[in-house]
């Protein structure tokens, strides 16, 4: 069972990888690059701000869009192609091939971001000449980053084992942008009445709770974090991903493939 | 045991959105195919035959009846290990080479990963792959994709193999590879189950066929058996570029080339066809009883259905 | 399809299950980041960069920052808290992504002007806003009353609030009471009815219920003073007369000084003390009253303000 799970997962990333999905990484050196040697010549004293700021952002930006942009493929794209029927009729079960799926992408992400890392760290040290012990905290950020990867990829995964490219595509874009403010509206929630309390309540319990997972500002200002919020937060993402994809085999174990 | 054992399975889709209307796309079939026979699954397009294959690889959930493969259910991995499915048109994953794709199949299926990469190499070696083990999949032709196919079907060593139009696509030569293919197969102990439009292919193969026509089966058993139903024709040739007003009204068909005539006509018209050559004193070459082909069964068992394929091989 | 049935089920469960921790898990982290994202807005050194980030998308997120300030106040004022650093930086994004939302500046004029626990202390802040806000809306009388309003009740400068009142007077649409103040201020600027008539204006036309509800308290502190002075005044001729303070209103009422029962604007009456001194009932009621409480009297930590109904 776990072997064929691996051997799906290890398709999926090596899919990624021939799809040349890590060539963003020269993007990305070509911009931590530039901004380190502009940040370098220009300012005084915000360096390190900028390049952390700049450098977790672009992490998390880069990732979301391939989160999203290979996530929405991974089970509509297998169908619409119909490599799917060769491979449901192995032993192979439909949710080892969704958990494989899972696998695959995530690691792809935290690939892609390991290498990222190397790359914000390497403009800090070039701007800076030293390392703190608060940079630290920017791996906990980072970390934090590849928690909402696992999200969002979960949520990808839901929609496309139902829906088209194009609509799980909105939808979890729309999820990731409403679920950056999710602690608004919660409390936009606690402010309404009646039946819109309930709706808005409800609405943001389920959507995913991006804003704690986002601490970049916090930890370009060299704030610690919380060792409670981490143990929170990685629960958290765990739960609510593995919910999410409770919800994609629920589905597609039941789907005809036409 | 039987190989396969079908029983009673059925699939109604319901289409639209909001009012949903059934539709029927199979009524219950009754199959039975025997360990160690090639079977043909025939019919026009849009019969049911892939949704029949579909519902046997657990891709599709029937809406009623049952089916044994090798005596255990659909969603068995035991049974799935020993199945290999060969979809009509198959598309793989162009970014994996021959070898990569098959190395990968084979691990789903239980091969382990020791041997699994001697095996990939006596695959592609057997359907004539050798040289493009290393080439990525999106530069194959329609042939070798078919090729690649048939090999990641039979790599694990099932005992029931089954195939959906294999030949689609095929020029003669790569046709006659996999019929010969289908044959050794047979010859291995294997049961083959495939379908497909192309008569010809069939009678040439099958030990026993199954006929579908719009979701239901029309006749089930050995080609000869179905033909012998049949009632058969006879061809008559005679000199001349004449053909009687006659002989066209008893439903023959009528071909003149050069300064010969030949027609086909049932066999129960002949005392009247030839009378009509008589009367017109043509001169009759030769009177000849056509083998009735599966085409001929088609024809008159699916009338008024579309015609067959046989000319489209 | 037993299998198939079998994962279904394992799959339904397990949503079940994870959904229901992951929504406990999410009030965990919403207790321990309680403050944190607000904290963010210390951050954001140029309100002017954040209006460009936010890529024309700056009415959604000035509404954002507005929901946030309010509930940063409200909450923290509910929590008994005395400091409100963080109201003046909300407010200025606010207002800078949305010059025009007018709401804003009313919530800073009241809150971020008093000092604390009523408010954030910040009265130049506060004057600063309503100035960009004037440069802003140019024609909107209410945040020329709003910086007079601040001057008038936080930082004593009769003379600038007058000329605030004055410049809004000749807005279009603007409240009559403008005018009245401003020719006023010179002449009677700590009368009692200079303010009453700035809470009456910031009561009858403010749409925020904390604005409203503050106002109301005040206007309702304002009633018990005048009636403590007039009540105190009119004890003192009983004295006079009969040389002694009266013990009841009864008394009052029979010597002429006195038609019934005075009550305090809540429905309550008012007590005679022995020594001549007027006090109401429940002082903990009626914040911002300086007349009418016990002579050891410490008002609570938080003004304790009545909702409006």
């Amino acid at each position: 069972m776990s072997s064929r799970v691996f051997n799906i997962a290890f398709n999926t990333f090596r899919e990624a990888v021939r799809d040349r999905v890590l060539y963003n990484l020269v993007a990305f050196a070509l911009l931590m690059t530039g901004a380190a040697i502009l940040v370098g010549q220009i300012s005084i004293d915000i360096e390190r701000l900028v390049v952390v700021n700049l450098g977790l952002t672009a992490v998390s930006l880069f990732g979301m869009v391939i989160a999203i942009f290979i996530g929405i493929g991974l089970v509509s794209k297998e169908i619409e192609k119909r490599t799917l029927y060769t491979v449901l009729s192995r032993p192979v079960r439909r949710w080892e091939f969704i958990v494989g799926k899972f696998f695959g992408l995530a690691g792809t992400l935290i690939v892609n971001s390991v290498c990222m890392a190397v790359g914000v760290f390497a403009a800090l040290f070039y701007v800076s000449r030293h390392f703190q012990s608060a940079d630290g905290w920017v791996l906990v950020g980072l970390y934090f980053i590849i928690l909402q990867f696992l999200i969002v990829t979960s949520l990808t995964l839901l929609f496309s084992s139902f829906s088209s490219p194009l609509l799980s595509a909105v939808f979890a874009f729309s999820l990731f942008v409403i679920g950056s403010f999710s602690e608004d509206l919660r409390g936009f929630a606690s402010m309404t009445r009646g039946i819109s309390k309930w709706l808005a309540t409800a609405a943001a319990y389920l959507v995913p709770n991006f804003s704690a997972l986002n601490v970049i500002s916090s930890v370009a200002h060299q704030n610690p974090v919380s060792g409670q919020l981490i143990v929170y937060n990685t629960a958290y993402a765990l739960f609510y991903a593995t919910m999410a994809l409770s919800g994609a085999v629920l589905i597609f174990e039941r789907r005809n493939l036409k | 045991m039987a190989a396969i054992e079908i029983q009673g399975l059925e699939k109604t889709y319901s289409v639209g959105f909001w009012r949903k209307k059934p539709k029927l796309a199979l009524r219950p079939l009754n199959l039975k195919v025997e360990d160690g026979e090639i079977f043909g699954f025939l019919g026009p397009n849009g019969a049911g035959k892939t949704t029949t294959l579909k519902m046997l690889m657990g891709l599709v959930y029937p809406t009623g009846g049952t089916a044994h493969i090798l005596g255990m259910e659909l969603d068995d991995p035991r049974m799935k290990a020993q199945i290999g499915f060969l979809p009509e048109q198959p598309y793989f994953y162009d970014y994996l080479t021959g070898r990569e794709l098959l190395e990968y199949y084979g691990r789903l299926s239980g091969v382990d990963s020791k041997t699994v990469s001697r095996k990939a190499s006596e695959m592609l070696e057997r359907v004539g792959l050798k040289d493009s083990a290393n080439v990525q999949l999106r530069k194959f032709s329609k042939g070798m994709l078919q090729r690649v196919g048939i090999a990641q079907a039979i790599l694990h060593g099932p005992r029931v193999v089954f195939f959906d139009e294999p030949m689609s696509g095929l020029d003669p030569m790569g046709r006659r590879e996999v019929r010969d293919l289908m044959v050794e197969l047979k010859r291995e102990g294997k049961t083959v189950f495939f379908s497909t439009h192309i008569l010809s292919d069939a009678e040439a193969l099958c030990d026993r066929v199954a006929i579908v026509h719009k979701g239901e089966l029309q006749g089930v058993g050995a080609v000869a058996e179905l033909t012998s139903s049949v009632s058969s024709r006879v061809e008559l040739i005679w000199r001349g570029t004449v053909v009687p007003a006659a002989l066209q009204g008893l439903g023959a068909e009528c071909h003149v080339t050069g300064d010969t005539a030949r027609a086909l006509i049932p066999e129960s018209s002949q005392d009247a066809a030839l009378d009509a050559l008589r009367r017109e004193r043509l001169h009759l070459v030769s009177v000849m009883p056509v083998r009735t082909s599966l085409e001929d069964y088609f024809v008159q068992k699916l009338r008024p259905a579309q015609t067959m394929a046989g000319s489209r091989a | 399809m037993r299998a198939s049935r079998l994962v279904s089920l394992v799959a339904g469960a397990l949503l079940a299950l994870t959904l229901t921790i992951s929504v406990l898990l999410l009030r965990c982290i919403d207790t321990v980041r309680s403050g944190a994202p607000l904290e963010e807005v210390l951050y954001v050194s140029s309100p002017k960069v954040l209006k460009r980030m936010s890529l024309g998308y700056d009415g959604l997120l000035a509404d954002i920052y507005w929901t946030r300030a309010v509930q940063y106040f409200g909450g923290k004022h509910h929590s008994g808290v005395k400091r409100y650093d963080l109201l003046a930086p909300l407010l200025e994004i606010t207002t800078q992504l949305d010059p025009h939302l007018l709401v804003a500046y009313e919530y800073g004029a009241n809150f971020l002007a008093p000092a604390p626990p009523l408010g954030a202390g910040m009265p130049e802040r506060a004057i600063a806003l309503q100035e960009f806000g004037i440069r802003n809306n140019p024609d909107d009388w209410h945040l020329y009353y709003n910086e007079g309003f601040v001057y008038y009740t936080e930082l004593n400068d009769y003379a600038k609030a007058a000329d605030a009142f004055a410049r809004g007077a000749r807005r279009p649409h603007a409240h009559p009471f403008l005018a009245v103040m401003a020719g006023r201020m010179a002449e009677h600027a700590g009368d009692l009815q200079m303010a009453r008539m700035m809470w009456s204006t910031t009561y009858d036309t403010t749409r925020d219920k904390s604005v409203k509800a503050n106002a109301a308290a005040h206007l309702r502190a304002l009633q018990v003073d005048e009636d403590v002075t007039v009540l105190e005044q009119i004890n003192n001729r009983y004295h006079q007369m009969t040389g002694r303070f009266a013990g009841s209103f009864g008394e009052l009422a029979s010597a002429g000084l006195l038609r019934g029962t005075p009550l305090d604007p809540l429905g309550h009456d008012y007590k005679l003390m022995p020594d001549g001194r007027v006090e109401v009932r429940h002082p903990d009621d009626l914040p911002f009253i300086q007349k009418g409480t016990p002579p050891d009297y410490t008002p609570p930590p938080v003004p304790k303000i009545l909702p409006t109904d």
